[in-house]
């Protein structure tokens, strides 16, 4: 009797700390989750995977005329969205803290109306909390209308608390279609 | 061990039999036995698929297949390897020895066992069905995106990615509950006395694999998953636009991926001290500082994932970070090696088949070390990735690493799982062809990958069909060679020369005194350790 009984308590234990593991499954698999939002967080914090605030700013006064920092700018169009998409001068040398306007072409060639995303990436990384755009058409989701051209502005400056090594930095875009 | 119905039933015995025996059992050699067969079957399977692949490397130029269904070959070769061949063998072992090697008259539970192993089975169906699918005309083919599932391409596949995303599922979940029945027998079930530093190290190599187990692969569920869910339901995890981040797939991904490298080994390093011990004639150096190097491996092992994609873009801060820390897995590895070394050196050793393989482990690889070395030096990876360097590395990891320690374990203990002896001049010839070929097979590679060859190109520039056309007559060899191994085992099976109790002279253990092969229930009574 002491024996079956001795068993029982046995068979107990192993499955009270099968359970116990289980937690830790269920736990590491919300860390699977939980990493989404704190990726976001971290590109966003230090700049990671060129990441950018897609946010307006406001414009600051400050302007360092002693720096030259040089902006290249660079677009693509992702498969799936039947535009052609670039921007009127590839680079442009600025002022940091001086407000410049560049222009992007955008014309749809599909012959029905589609809605483009278009979604910026700064590199070098550590470069990106320090572009700040003031106007963008990346803000909202463009719509073309069939055949239709569209000229779109970007009102930016680059901080002029950018570090001092970074001379040049590539601002690129990509167009998606643009979820529904 | 089959019993007719009109036997009298005895309460112990009284399990059905054929088929239906092996569906519904719970008893742990049975279950180590099945995980064991299933292994070798899909480490056949697995090594068909790449004997394909060589055999369209042989030449430069596309000869015999697609580019589509040559990366549905590497990617479905690596899943199958990993997930189908060298886990379930390591599981095996772990079912048939764990409980004889600590006392045990079974697995902690035992039903938890049987549901484990039976959904491999399927696992495996949904792995290589879009191959035979596609010959119908239903869909593409199996996943063609690598075993790595990087989005975006693995989020515009085809439903060869879907399937790949539910076997991965089965193969996790399987993984999962075999680790929470490892861990519950090692921690509840062990004879009285034996405290966690008498474990064999077997046992402990197996304990730090499936707390990493349990602790990485609901990662692989959640990102695979995030995966099914942007490919059909409109999230975009993975989708830039929709704010989603394909990067993030890949830190996700290795961060299961990386210790899924150490789950691999660590059985292996823990059953290899045993064999070394035993033909040697010496007990095992450094047992503690084994235990303590195990433990800081396995620490180390979910904080370096990202030296898997250097070359994906990251701040200088965190490349130095993560080559630091990968550099810093090779301090224990060394104190491992070195108690390896130690435990052979100047004992009586005779080169059976299991040492000569275990000797020819520690050599192989530890060229697969050093290599991850170069690696894991930023500046250098740069030049080394993506190329053949790359794929010669880890297979001297995996291959030599985990197959080749394996092979070991299987020889070690084939004769106590079946009561008979090996062939053992076949097994001499299996190791030597084994070993030759091997390396005639991946030293090219590393060459190759030197001088710039990518992987996971069907073709390649001129000046390297040298090298491709011996590193692929030696692949047929090495895949030829594994017939002798199957051969081998089988006839072990069915018959051979009776094997001792203790097997070998040198052998020291629990498993060793049992008879061989031991009955099918054993340690109904626990042994006692002093």
């Amino acid at each position: 009797m002491e024996k079956i009984s001795a068993i029982a308590s046995l068979s107990q234990l192993n499955r009270q700390l099968g359970y116990k593991l289980l937690v830790i499954v269920a736990m590491a698999l919300a860390f699977a989750y939980g990493l989404v939002p704190l990726y976001d967080v971290l590109c966003r914090v230090t700049g990671l995977n060129g990441k950018t605030e897609n946010v307006a700013v406001s414009a600051q006064s400050r302007v360092d005329s002693t720096r030259w920092v040089e902006v290249t700018f660079t677009s693509n169009v992702m498969p799936g969205l039947a535009w052609s998409f670039h921007p009127v001068q590839s680079s442009i040398r600025v002022h940091p803290g001086k407000i410049e306007t560049v222009t992007f072409i955008a014309r749809n060639m599909a012959n029905e109306t589609v809605a483009g995303q278009a979604v910026p990436s700064v590199s070098p990384g550590k470069a990106s909390e320090y572009f700040k755009k003031i106007e963008c058409f990346c803000f909202q989701r463009q719509d073309l209308k069939a055949g239709e051209s569209r000229e779109m502005p970007l009102r930016f400056y680059v901080s002029p608390d950018i570090p001092d090594d970074v001379k040049a930095l590539t601002l690129s875009y990509a167009f998606y279609s643009a979820i529904k | 061990m089959s019993y007719s119905t009109t036997v009298d039933h005895e309460e112990h015995h009284d399990h059905p039999s054929g088929m239906l025996r092996w569906l519904t059992t719970t008893n742990h050699k049975d279950i180590g036995t099945m995980y064991l067969t299933f292994s070798l079957i899909m480490f056949m399977v697995g090594g068909a698929m790449i004997m394909a692949v060589r055999a369209e490397l042989f030449q430069p130029g596309l000869q015999l297949m697609h580019p589509e269904f040559y990366n549905q070959l590497i990617g479905v070769h690596a899943l199958v390897m990993i997930f189908a061949a060298l886990m379930p063998a390591a599981t095996g072992f772990a079912n048939w020895m764990l409980p004889l090697q600590i006392g045990a008259p079974d697995m902690a539970l035992p039903r938890l066992n049987n549901w484990g192993f039976w959904l491999l089975p399927p696992a495996a169906i949904l792995l290589t069905l879009p191959f035979t699918l596609a010959l119908f005309g239903i869909g593409d083919g199996a996943i063609a995106t690598g075993w790595t599932f990087y989005a975006p391409l693995s989020v515009q596949g085809g439903i060869g990615v879907d399937f790949a995303i539910f076997a991965v599922h089965l193969l996790g979940i399987s993984s999962v509950m075999g680790s929470i029945n490892i861990i519950v027998t090692i921690f509840n079930m062990r004879a009285p006395g034996m405290t966690l530093m008498k474990l064999p190290l077997f046992a402990w190599g197996w304990l730090i694999t499936a707390f990493l187990l349990i602790a990485t692969i609901p990662v692989l569920a959640g990102a695979v998953t995030m995966l099914l869910t942007d490919r059909h339901f409109g999230t975009h995890f993975f989708d830039a636009a929709g704010g989603g981040d394909p990067i993030l797939f890949q830190h996700l991904f290795w961060f299961f991926g990386h210790p899924e490298v150490y789950i691999l080994l660590l059985p292996v390093w823990g059953f290899i001290p045993q064999i070394l011990s035993t033909f040697a004639r010496k007990p095992i150096y450094g047992y503690k500082a084994q235990v303590y190097s195990l433990c800081a491996i396995g620490v180390l092992s979910v904080v370096v994932w990202a030296h898997h994609f250097f070359t994906a873009g990251m701040p200088v801060p965190a490349l130095l970070y993560f080559m630091y820390s990968t550099m810093a897995i090779s301090l224990p590895l060394a104190v491992l090696f070195y108690c390896w070394i130690a435990t052979i050196w100047r004992g009586s050793m005779t080169f059976e088949t299991p040492m000569l393989f275990a000797i020819g482990w520690i050599i192989l690889f530890g060229i697969g070390g050093l290599t991850g070395l170069v690696l894991a030096d930023v500046a250098a990876d740069a030049q080394y990735h993506h190329t053949y360097f790359v794929v010669a590395h880890f297979h001297y990891t995996l291959f030599a690493g985990g197959i080749m320690g394996i092979m070991a374990g299987v020889y070690y203990w084939l004769p106590k799982m079946t009561g008979h002896m090996y062939n053992e001049k076949l097994g001499k010839l299996h190791f030597w062809l084994t070993a030759i070929s091997f390396n005639l097979t991946f030293i090219p590679q590393f060459f190759l990958g030197l001088a710039g060859m990518p992987r996971r190109i069907p073709d390649y520039a001129l000046q390297f069909s040298e090298f491709n056309m011996i590193s692929s007559i030696a692949a047929f060899t090495l895949g030829l060679t594994q017939l002798l191994f199957v051969y081998n085992i089988v006839s072990c099976a069915r018959g051979g020369k009776k094997a001792t109790d203790k097997v070998w002279e040198g052998s020291n253990g629990l498993e060793w005194t049992l008879p061989s092969p031991p009955p099918y229930h054993t340690f109904n009574e626990q042994p006692v350790i002093r």
